[in-house]
């Protein structure tokens, strides 16, 4: 089976002018204007197979949405190769664009005085989708949205989620084979965000799109991600299992413990985070996990005990942190 | 072809539903656009009437009818604006465009030919007004009507196209709003705008034959003012056709290059 995605040695460097402050610096750079080489994505390179669901992560500016804009054609990338569904995307084929969408938080492509349906309507034109397929399909995901009450009113009238879920609708009525979603859930309350997540789940398992989806909210990622891909100052960090990266990165793990006498003293045993009525939570290493939960149940009444991985937020940092180190 | 006529009627539905809800914004607008040609009207119906009856062989009345009809010729020559690619370059919003399997232009002819038709239904009263005030004089053949109905939308197209080629510029540079001033300082003095092409020095009309501006206002108010044989409005249609083929060819050639300059900026 050949990839979806296909990247090698990409990269895109931005040439940003450059001074310092104060008037004589303006008044130099009219004659001799400096410029400074960014390196926005430094040669990167994976693949992705049909139907995966891959989380891109990193910290602001490491490069994720200009990756997901040479993808989707927005920029012509400065060096290396990029494969998307066979075509190159920067050639911005028609027959390309109508396979895939990009999806980002901030993106509005609803008429704003309008109701979402009229946008929707427009959506279908844009993409020439046969009137009845496109019924279905809307009428699909606005029951599978919950949309049917909100579907009427005019798009300035909704709730940021509300908005978020149409534009979701909009982006996906041509049913496009590759999702790029650059924070779908930005801003967005934990109901929303579960809503949208089920949603993206539910469209991945009926038609095996494959989707690369940047997210800060681990939860995010957590639920829909298998896989995913670490990148940092342009370069990636890490690629493979959500799993593995928690092993991989994980320096300690988090016991959870309630004992009969709530006051006895615990800082012996590890990191104490946190007490709350009687529940004390612990940072151990995760080298030594084993040993401090056995000597807890020898030393002290347990009633209950529980040893959780650390946050993946708390490792992807550490991912971060090690990294910059070296 | 079907998909491109779906979309552009799509399109126009939108804009029409859109405008509609701001009819009061729009007829404001509208009314304060009138002032500029009301302003030339009396002062040349004046000069006119100083000068015996006519001012570069324009009456009182048919200077009434060449700025009214111009009210309608600057109404449909509204296009997307450079400034407004200047916009939507800067805030992101073209990426959003960019992403459909289709040019950004067709969104922009569709969407500002729909406005067009509710532009002229709140025109209509308007010219009623007008022309209840000042008395034009129109002589108006079948043939004029059809040439005058081609010509306005050729002028829309060409100034599509001319606006386009400026907007697109903001791909290379920000700040170009003394490049759009100088444009439309030209197409002032050279299309029709500020006077008939008539009252002009000879250089400006030889001049105006080679530029694009005169086919936008001078050439279509004309058509209906009845002023032109039947050849000259063929000839008419005929450049206007033109400057829409070379219009478009070079915008062809801009945009590919500037879409490799494209930094798809603002998100």
């Amino acid at each position: 089976m050949s990839s979806v995605i296909t990247i090698s040695q990409l990269a895109k460097h931005y040439q940003v002018p450059e001074r310092e402050g104060g008037l004589k610096a303006a008044m130099a750079s009219l004659f001799n204007r400096k410029f400074r080489t960014v390196k926005a994505v430094n040669n990167i390179s994976f693949k992705i197979e049909p139907g995966e669901v891959v989380g891109f992560l990193g910290p602001n500016g490491a490069g994720k949405t200009t990756t997901l804009k040479m993808l989707s054609g927005l920029l012509h990338p400065t060096s290396g190769e990029v494969h998307v569904l066979g075509y190159e995307p920067f050639r911005r084929s028609y027959d390309y664009l109508r396979q895939i969408t990009l999806v980002m938080g901030n993106r509005n492509q609803l008429t704003w005085d309008l109701p979402a349906l009229d946008s929707f309507d427009l959506q279908r034109a844009v993409y020439g989708i046969p009137v009845d397929e496109f019924k279905r399909t809307r009428d699909d995901f606005i029951d599978l949205l919950d949309l049917k009450d909100l579907v009427n009113k005019p798009v300035r009238n909704l709730s940021l989620g509300e908005r978020m879920k149409m534009e979701i609708v909009a982006a996906l009525l041509h049913k496009p084979k590759v999702l790029f979603l650059d924070e779908p859930t930005l801003g967005l309350d934990v109901t929303m965000q579960r809503r949208i997540r089920a949603f993206i789940a539910e469209y991945n398992r009926r038609h095996n799109a494959t989707v690369l989806l940047t997210s800060h909210y681990m939860a995010d990622v957590e639920a829909l991600c298998k896989r995913v891909i670490v990148i940092h100052h342009g370069r990636i960090l890490f690629d493979g299992d959500l799993s593995n990266l928690v092993n991989q990165f994980s320096a300690y793990k988090t016991l959870s413990v309630t004992l009969q006498n709530p006051d006895a003293e615990l800082s012996q045993y590890g990191e104490v985070i946190s007490k709350d009525d009687g529940r004390v939570t612990l940072r151990v290493p995760k080298a030594k996990t084993s040993q401090v939960t056995a000597k807890l149940l020898s030393d002290l009444q347990v009633d209950d005990l529980t040893v959780e991985d650390a946050p993946v937020d708390d490792i992807i940092d550490q991912v971060f942190s090690q990294k910059e180190e070296a | 072809m079907k998909r491109y006529i779906d979309f552009y009627l799509s399109s126009m539905k939108i804009s029409i539903l859109q405008q509609f809800q701001y009819r009061v914004a729009n007829y404001f607008y509208m009314i304060g656009m009138i002032a500029e040609p009301v302003i030339y009207l009396v002062v040349w119906s004046t000069i006119a009437n100083q000068q015996g009856g006519t001012a570069g062989g324009y009456t009182p009345g048919e200077f009434a009818a060449y700025y009214i009809v111009w009210t309608l010729v600057r109404n449909m020559n509204i296009v997307f604006t450079p400034y407004g690619w200047e916009w939507r370059i800067r805030q992101g919003n073209l990426s959003m465009e960019l992403m459909r399997p289709m040019h950004p232009i067709h969104n922009d002819i569709a969407y500002f030919s729909g406005w067009k038709f509710v532009v002229i239904i709140l025109w209509l009263p308007l010219a009623l007004f007008l022309s209840w005030v000042f008395k034009p004089t129109f002589d108006i053949t079948w043939a004029e009507g059809i040439a005058f109905f081609i010509a306005i939308w050729g002028a829309y197209l060409i100034r599509t196209m001319l606006l386009s080629l400026l907007g697109m510029i903001t791909f290379w540079t920000t700040r170009v709003s003394a490049i759009f001033e100088l444009y439309f300082g030209l197409e002032l003095i050279l299309s029709g705008r500020l006077v008939p092409m008539t009252l002009m020095p000879q250089w400006v009309q030889s001049l105006s034959n080679y530029l694009p501006f005169k086919w936008t206002f001078y050439f279509p108010i004309e058509t209906l003012v009845g002023r032109m044989s039947a050849q000259e409005l063929v000839t008419g249609i005929g450049m206007q056709i033109l400057w829409i083929v070379i219009g478009a060819s070079i915008l062809n050639l801009v945009w590919r290059a500037a879409i490799k300059q494209f930094s798809a900026v603002g998100g």
